[in-house]
């Protein structure tokens, strides 16, 4: 059993990202557990970036594809709850992404109380991930997916893609 | 001709010895319940179908504006725009499918009846195969888009209201609720955002752009007062703990939209408001015009193939 479980999570936290396969599941934070159940399939259990998030039926069925081609019966679930937080992309998913042209999330902040709107463009501590130019600025804060905003390089002058902090 | 010796990228693909499952077909599209293995126990002391209700409701706004906002899709004044709008779409696309979810879950005896061999599930079956009488949407979110300034100003209105309503669900003593409403904040922050800086950008534009953003405020402004008056089952839900009092949110709203007009030197309506039609407004399924339009466009396919199949 203990073989089983070990098997199972590490077949688990090899799925990739289908919108981002530089990234596994395990880098993105959106793995949250993998176990079995008394009859031994395997429930793994995942969390959806965005609640929009359209890659989360992709993950599932990528899930169940390679543990069943391993020989393990599973089940996918949903968590809601505690909602994802760019945070929990581990530091080797960061490595991947800037190796990849794509800019990693600083870290988010905690605040109490009511969300203070920000009328002034977002400033965030970046730098280009091609040229490590610190001379960046913002194009849109919406990207092509859920979870990435937009910038440019205003020294290499090429854009590139930025994790956004939730 | 091709030389196929060599195989194709399409060989094993009708191959139903290998392929287990059709989900190749169509990317993110098959039908999975959202809340599959969250725990949906309705919280004790709490009335299943007003649970249902409310969800109903929160679940309404965002996929009636959710579809609006989509109309925007290869039609914004950008190609930055047109991905924003589309990306704040698709949010309140996935918060509307989770809610709608949810009712299910609360009270089943909400969902339409559709043929015994439909897959549709649950929350497309509420989405696509209610009447616009059975929506229970404020008709703010519903009306048509207008040009980009009105959508600015209905975006701001409609996002810094459901912010301040999600801010407080996230201690609802419905976990389903609150889990959805903690992710939400996340999201809707980015979209007030959006539309605070637009308001801005476009008052202290050009005469054309403040002119036609204030065109867009008087337009939109009177359908201002209805997401904050409290519908009988918003008030029973705010009682159990469950929900919340939208008239409680009105003086929070109001300090957020007054910092955003007064950096953008504009005044704060005061307009008449287009009042109830037959003694109810949008919760109680009472709606424009522009509803049923919206409506026989985006559930037209699924209406026609109930089955899932033609």
């Amino acid at each position: 059993m203990p073989e089983t479980l070990e098997k199972a999570r590490t077949i688990a936290a090899s799925v990739t990202d289908p919108e981002m396969p530089m990234l596994t599941l395990e880098d993105l934070g959106v793995l949250r557990s993998v176990s079995l159940d008394e009859d031994g399939t395997t429930i793994v259990t995942i969390t959806p970036t965005y609640s929009g998030c359209p890659a989360m039926a992709t993950m599932r069925d990528d899930l169940v594809h390679r543990l069943e081609n391993h020989g393990l019966r599973a089940v996918v679930r949903v968590s809601l709850s505690p909602a994802w937080s760019s945070d929990w992309i581990t530091p080797r998913g960061r490595q991947a992404l800037v190796e990849h042209g794509i800019s990693a999330p600083s870290p988010t902040r905690q605040t109490d109380g009511p969300v203070a709107i920000s009328l002034l463009p977002t400033r965030r501590e970046l730098s280009c991930p091609r040229c490590e130019s610190a001379d960046i600025e913002l194009t849109s804060e919406f990207g092509p997916t859920a979870c990435k905003a937009i910038y440019r390089c205003a020294s290499c002058l090429e854009p590139f893609e930025h994790v956004k902090e939730i | 001709m091709a030389d196929d010796s060599q195989g194709s990228v399409y060989d094993g693909l009708l191959d139903h010895h290998t392929v287990t499952d059709d989900s190749q077909w169509a990317f993110g599209t098959d039908f999975e319940d959202p809340l599959a293995g969250v725990d949906t126990t309705v919280p004790d002391g709490v009335d299943h179908a007003a649970l249902a209700a409310y969800c109903l409701m929160l679940g309404d706004d965002a996929l009636i504006y959710s579809h609006r906002l989509s109309e925007w899709c290869s039609h914004a004044p950008d190609l930055e725009e047109d991905i924003a709008l589309a990306n704040i779409a698709l949010d309140l696309l996935g918060q509307a499918r989770l809610l709608l979810a949810r009712a299910a879950a609360a009270d089943p005896s909400c969902v339409p009846a559709l043929p015994g061999r439909s897959p549709v599930p649950p929350e497309d079956a509420l989405a696509f195969f209610r009447s616009d009488r059975d929506f229970r949407n404020v008709r703010l979110v519903e009306v048509d888009n207008g040009d980009f300034a009105v959508t600015i100003v209905r975006l701001l209105l409609f996002s810094t209201w459901r912010l301040a309503l999600l801010q407080r669900l996230v201690s609802s003593r419905d976990h389903v609720l609150a889990a959805i409403a903690s992710k939400g904040v996340k999201e809707v922050t980015y979209h007030r955002d959006y539309a605070g800086r637009w308001f801005l950008t476009l008052a202290k534009g050009t005469d054309e752009s403040r002119s036609r953003l204030l065109a867009g405020l008087d337009l939109v402004w009177r359908m201002h007062d209805e997401p904050f008056v409290a519908h009988p089952i918003e008030s029973a839900v705010a009682d159990s703990g469950v929900g919340v009092d939208p008239s409680t949110v009105a003086d929070e709203v109001s300090v957020v939209l007054e910092q955003v007009f007064s950096v953008s030197g504009v005044d704060r309506p005061d307009l008449p408001q287009v009042g109830p039609v037959a003694g109810g407004m949008g919760r109680h399924g009472r709606h424009t015009e522009s509803l049923s339009h919206l409506l026989a466009e985006m559930q037209s396919v699924a209406r026609a193939h109930p089955e899932g199949r033609w």
